[in-house]
């Protein structure tokens, strides 16, 4: 795998920052965009834009072709048995929200139990603690041990006759911690409770397979995967789309207005209502191209190598404390320096052009469980090296410098 | 932008050691403020007596070398002072972090001036200004006795 042609691919990471070469290790947060994407953003607007769905016209034929493509993508990317099962929205977090809302007023009652983890980034738990406020449900944390795994037995103690869905993510955004869905979905499936798998941090880095997982729900954000912001994805299971009622309501998503009665498109506009971001959708595509030609098995040994140099180095200096260790670790480190809050670190090592995140990464529940109030977090993207590991590990020797520790 | 510009000698000093840390005794003030952003908290206690006059000044907390050590000065220079002195130099540091870079209050002594001057750097980090005023903030919210926490994200 040849990491410098496809760095030569992200325009961005040929800036200077602060006037060094940027080191950008928050992807995480959102990761960089290959000029494909830039291009395909462009090319479409310049050539290809009109509105989807509604008209006859030759561009809208096209442009409706095009955004049918990327959800076939889609589709392959996350190895869904339908293109009916894949629902564009505007981020993760609205996927979620889709899924909680609408399996919340179909299937949550008083007194109802849902389970999530304490490894849950806030779109993860808030979304749920709507239902607590609006259907008094009762929302339960699995506890994780002090490296950062999810205790399974405690998990499985923690379900009842009550408890109506199980929330996890993939991959924790704080410890890196691959979370054993398969095992959780099977002990969920015992008790015929469905599963919502938060796939953020893990659609970009681990390959998906939401038929092996046989996960009811998973939802990620485009931005994460190298694609553009404003687009979200769900997968989710025919059977329940089915089920469950609309999300939002308005154009696109009905199949006949009466002044009586409305019914609503199938699957999957059902779900797109109004104008979707259709540039970025098709931008999309590009995206998961670029996946593909490299390959995920590839992208994962990458960044694997990437994971194991960065424990290793910053093992060797004894002021970096790594949070959590985890049985199955991604490219996310968060760790704390003594004497040094992590916002310190951020400024300091932004002077050396590293972009870190600093702050409690929208999870306080797991901060607190660690006795922390926040971290600095490198995180990894396909297009990062080995050199820009050693470029973060003597920026955090700096810090040490400019706050005279010694 | 020379870090050390931020990173003063007197800030870190005062950040490694903030002077005033802890509840003071039969303080009749307090209040909480906290930054959502990477949560950061303060709490402020205050003790004024009978003529309104800043008997004590403390504060319980964690955060960042600029927000403890903003804290720390804010407390050294508002100790001593009368309420509404005390007000007048929030709302000049204020000023002085947003915009001005300098202090004018004559209730201050040069040395005062200058420490407090040393936060102004902060100024070219417009992501750290609030760790600098969130204290500042909360020093207001207890002296006019506010019920709600001080969030920093709900402020200019």
């Amino acid at each position: 795998m040849d990491i410098k042609s496809i760095k030569s691919q992200f325009p961005i990471l040929l800036k200077k920052i602060n006037g060094k070469p940027l080191i950008y290790l928050d992807s995480s947060n959102s990761s960089q965009k290959p000029l494909s994407v830039i291009n395909s953003l462009d090319y479409f607007y310049r050539n290809e834009f009109s509105n989807i769905g509604r008209s006859i016209h030759s561009l809208a034929v096209n442009a409706t072709n095009k955004y049918e493509e990327t959800r076939m993508n889609v589709k392959s990317f996350v190895n869904a048995k339908s293109k009916d099962e894949i629902i564009f929205t505007k981020n993760a977090t609205e996927s979620i929200n889709l899924i909680a809302t609408t399996f919340g007023q179909e299937f949550i009652n008083k007194g109802d139990e849902i389970l999530i983890t304490e490894l849950e980034h806030h779109s993860n738990y808030v979304p749920w603690h709507y239902l607590r406020k609006s259907k008094g449900a009762i929302i339960k944390f699995a506890p994780i041990n002090d490296d950062g795994d999810i205790i399974i037995q405690k998990l499985k103690e923690l379900i009842t006759s009550k408890t109506k869905i199980i929330a996890v993510t993939h991959l924790s955004n704080v410890t890196g911690t691959i979370v054993p869905i398969k095992e959780i979905v099977e002990i969920a499936k015992k008790k015929n409770i469905p599963v919502l798998v938060d796939g953020c941090q893990s659609a970009p880095h681990l390959k998906i397979d939401v038929q092996d997982l046989d996960c009811d729900f998973f939802a990620f954000s485009a931005h994460k995967v190298y694609g553009p912001t404003g687009v979200g994805l769900l997968y989710a299971k025919k059977k329940w789309l089915e089920k469950l009622p609309p999300y939002i309501g308005g154009g696109g998503m009905i199949s006949e207005v009466k002044k009586d009665k409305i019914t609503y498109a199938p699957l999957p506009e059902k779900y797109e209502a109004g104008t979707m971001p259709t540039a970025e959708i098709v931008a999309f595509n590009e995206s998961i191209k670029f996946i593909k030609s490299i390959g995920i098995e590839n992208i994962i040994k990458h960044e694997k190598e990437l994971t194991n140099y960065a424990l290793e180095k910053l093992k060797k200096n004894n002021s970096v404390n790594i949070v959590g260790n985890p049985k199955n670790k991604a490219g996310v480190i968060s760790f704390t320096i003594k004497g040094i809050h992590p916002h310190d670190i951020s400024t300091i090592v932004d002077e050396d052009g590293v972009a870190i995140r600093a702050g409690h990464h929208c999870s306080q529940i797991l901060h607190e469980r660690l006795k922390l109030t926040a971290t600095a977090r490198a995180s990894f993207g396909v297009y990062n090296t080995k050199e820009d590991i050693d470029v973060l590990c003597k920026a955090i020797e700096n810090c040490r410098k400019v706050f005279e520790l010694k | 932008m020379d870090l050390k510009q931020l990173y003063q000698d007197i800030i870190l000093e005062h950040g490694k050691s903030p002077r005033n840390f802890g509840k003071c005794e039969k303080y009749t003030h307090e209040a909480k403020g906290h930054n959502p952003l990477c949560g950061d908290q303060v709490q402020v206690y205050l003790k004024l007596n009978n003529e309104k006059k800043v008997e004590d000044l403390t504060f319980e907390g964690s955060g960042c070398a600029i927000s403890i050590a903003s804290t720390s000065i804010m407390t050294e220079l508002v100790k001593g002072k009368s309420v509404e002195t005390a007000k007048k130099i929030v709302i000049d540091f204020l000023n002085m972090i947003k915009s001005t870079s300098e202090i004018k209050s004559n209730d201050l002594s040069k040395d005062q001036k200058m420490i407090v001057m040393s936060l102004s750097g902060v100024k070219q980090y417009p992501m750290r200004v609030k760790c600098a005023t969130l204290a500042w903030h909360t020093l207001t919210s207890a002296i006019e006795r506010k019920k709600e926490d001080v969030n920093t994200e709900a402020i200019d």
